[in-house]
């Protein structure tokens, strides 16, 4: 029987390290984040887990901590927030080239400037080509099954890449909301013990870790990392699986929701995609048929499911809570686009750039999308993919 | 889907409003509901205005946006009234729940023409009473609970006694008068 509980989204983060109990957790505080290495730290003061936890004086030592404690063998967790993922960014590559699975929980917000602490995508939209698996989550349910799941995709001997759970800044994890939790025991026995193939504190194999490496294999290693990411997905599939067996609770490389036969479709990503879930059963009440497609695993991009599984629809909005600034369009965007392009889907698609720096994104702003949806399919016109959802208008 | 229930708290920075729709969202789940409660986090500072939400249902809630047309308003400190529009898209069919000693008059006229209901109640006085000092929260989540109805007076006190123990565990002494500002908040709470 799972627990019946209400916890905030960064409780939900929290407990699920405290359930998992790693080797390792270095972190420094940073809104909104903060409270996860909080309240965890209260665990290891009250012995609830044997985790070393190292209190460091930045982000770029968590991150580097986190690597050092990983190549020794260790299981290493971390948490963050816009600016301080920013500080890390050195050492984010760092740990993907060096194949250590580190787990990192990242509590979207906004990267500065001008400085904002509220939530959007951008922190994550930077580090989404560092080789990092990026798992995005609804609710603190999902941020916390995500989190559950983390290791045991991160650590697979097929993949061996660090991996972050991403929320909602505020949105989720600062709301109190239910949440199913697994018991203890079954956590352990889901996650099971980390058996490093290659460790530094192995006496019978000696190795070195990040040596100089030029013209002759990096090209090769990078093609490893990459071949790793492509693994991933069915990994995550697998694992997915295994967890829905233990909950009930089933996860996918995305979410279809009253997608298989809508006709006009939205995809976004986090705490949005309730909100569009809402909006989605009020529109079909009204015989429109809407539908939704979350995407939850953004690393590896799932490109051929996903433009298999928006195949159908008549057009498509693509919402991203970041804007790219390259004058064509968000990173969930082209990538949903390229998708479909490869794979000779041929949807009319656009794109919103939407709650920006916190702005609260309404039901009546995802209404207004499939409004707009529904008039491409009617006169086929786009002309201007490139869009804002929620933007103030200009004052006379 | 129908019986969602939508609340508003407007308070300022240091009354609790924010802990009081926690609290409310506490209790509400323990009667075997599903809740959200988060606060609208802006500069943070005692004495600024600040908002706070609460939704209640029988149902999963998967809307994750601030609140725009509650059911439900309650309005922690009075000196909101000529700064905030508090009764911004409140259900006529709802309520405002308002802490104050101002006349029936003076709350018309701040309160743009509202035809829903208007409560009021003196939780200075009753937390004054209660506590011997200042803590409008508790009187204030006593007060939206009987407006509500969300759940039986029983319900809340059962419910609150057991969670001020865990929240004061350290300062028993105050689980009493905080059982006792409920009390009283939930018998002089009235309509005008």
């Amino acid at each position: 029987m799972s627990i019946r509980e209400r916890l905030s989204g960064n409780e939900a983060a929290a407990t699920a390290m405290k359930q998992i109990n790693p080797d390792v957790v270095a972190a420094f505080p940073i809104t909104p984040s903060t409270e996860i290495p909080q309240y965890f730290s209260t665990f290891v003061a009250n012995g609830v887990v044997d985790t070393e936890f190292v209190a460091v004086e930045s982000e770029h030592s968590a991150m580097s901590a986190c690597i050092g404690a990983e190549a020794a063998g260790a299981r290493a967790m971390t948490a963050t927030s816009a600016n301080g993922l920013s500080l890390m960014w050195e050492m984010i590559y760092i740990a993907s080239s060096l194949r250590l699975p580190i787990v990192l929980s990242l509590v979207n917000r906004a990267v500065s400037g001008p400085l904002n602490i509220h939530c959007d995508h951008s922190d994550a939209m930077g580090v989404r080509d560092s080789g990092w698996i990026m798992l995005f989550s609804e609710t603190n349910q999902e941020a916390y099954d995500n989190t559950l799941m983390a290791h045991r995709i991160a650590e697979h001997k097929d993949v061996m890449l660090p991996l972050m759970i991403c929320q909602d800044g505020f949105i989720t994890s600062h709301a109190i909301e239910n949440i199913e939790l697994v018991e203890d025991d079954k956590v352990k026995e889901f996650v099971g013990e980390y058996k490093p193939e290659h460790y530094l504190l192995n006496k019978n194999e000696p190795i070195a870790v990040g040596p100089l490496d030029l013209q002759a294999y990096l090209f090769e290693h990078k093609a490893q990392q990459a071949e790793a990411m492509k693994n991933a997905k069915q990994v995550i599939l697998d694992v997915s699986k295994d967890f829905e067996k233990m909950t009930g609770r089933k996860y996918g490389l995305f979410e279809e929701y009253k997608l298989d036969d809508c006709e006009v479709a939205i995809v976004c990503m986090n705490s949005t995609a309730g909100t569009t879930k809402f909006v989605v059963d009020n529109l079909r009440n009204q015989g429109i048929k809407a539908g939704l497609l979350k995407v939850r695993v953004f690393r590896p991009f799932p490109a051929e499911e996903i433009a298999k599984a928006l195949s159908h629809v008549k057009a498509v909005a693509i919402l991203d809570k970041a804007d790219s600034l390259n004058a064509a369009g968000g990173a969930l965007f082209e990538d949903t686009v390229s998708a479909m392009y490869v794979n000779n889907v041929h949807v009319p698609a656009i794109n919103y750039i939407y709650g920006i720096g916190g702005r609260d994104t309404k039901a009546d702003d995802i209404e207004s999308v499939y409004k707009d949806l529904l008039e491409i399919t009617q006169t086929g016109n786009i002309e201007n993919p490139y869009r804002y959802l929620g933007l103030r208008k200009e004052e006379n | 889907m129908n019986d969602l229930i939508e609340i508003r708290w407007h308070g300022r920075g240091g009354q609790g409003a924010k802990t009081a729709s926690l609290l409310l969202a506490d209790a509400a789940f323990n009667t075997g509901k599903y809740i959200q409660g988060f606060p609208e986090y802006g500069p943070e500072r005692m004495g600024a205005p600040i908002t706070a939400y609460n939704r209640i249902s029988s149902n999963p809630i998967t809307i994750h946006s601030n609140i725009y047309e509650p059911d439900y308003v309650v309005v922690v400190d009075d000196t909101l009234l000529e700064t905030v529009d508090v009764t911004s898209g409140l259900k006529e069919s709802g309520a405002i729940v308002i802490n104050t000693t101002k006349s029936a008059d003076y709350l018309k006229s701040v309160l743009k023409g509202y035809n829903g209901a208007v409560y009021t109640i003196d939780a200075r006085h009753i937390s004054e009473e209660a506590l011997g000092r200042y803590f409008p929260n508790t009187p204030m989540l006593a007060a939206i609970v009987k407006v509500s109805g969300i759940m039986t007076d029983e319900a809340l006190l059962e419910d609150m006694k057991d969670s001020f123990k865990h929240k004061f565990a350290k300062k028993p002494e105050v689980i009493d008068g905080n059982m006792k500002a409920l009390e009283l908040a939930l018998k002089e709470v009235k309509k005008i």
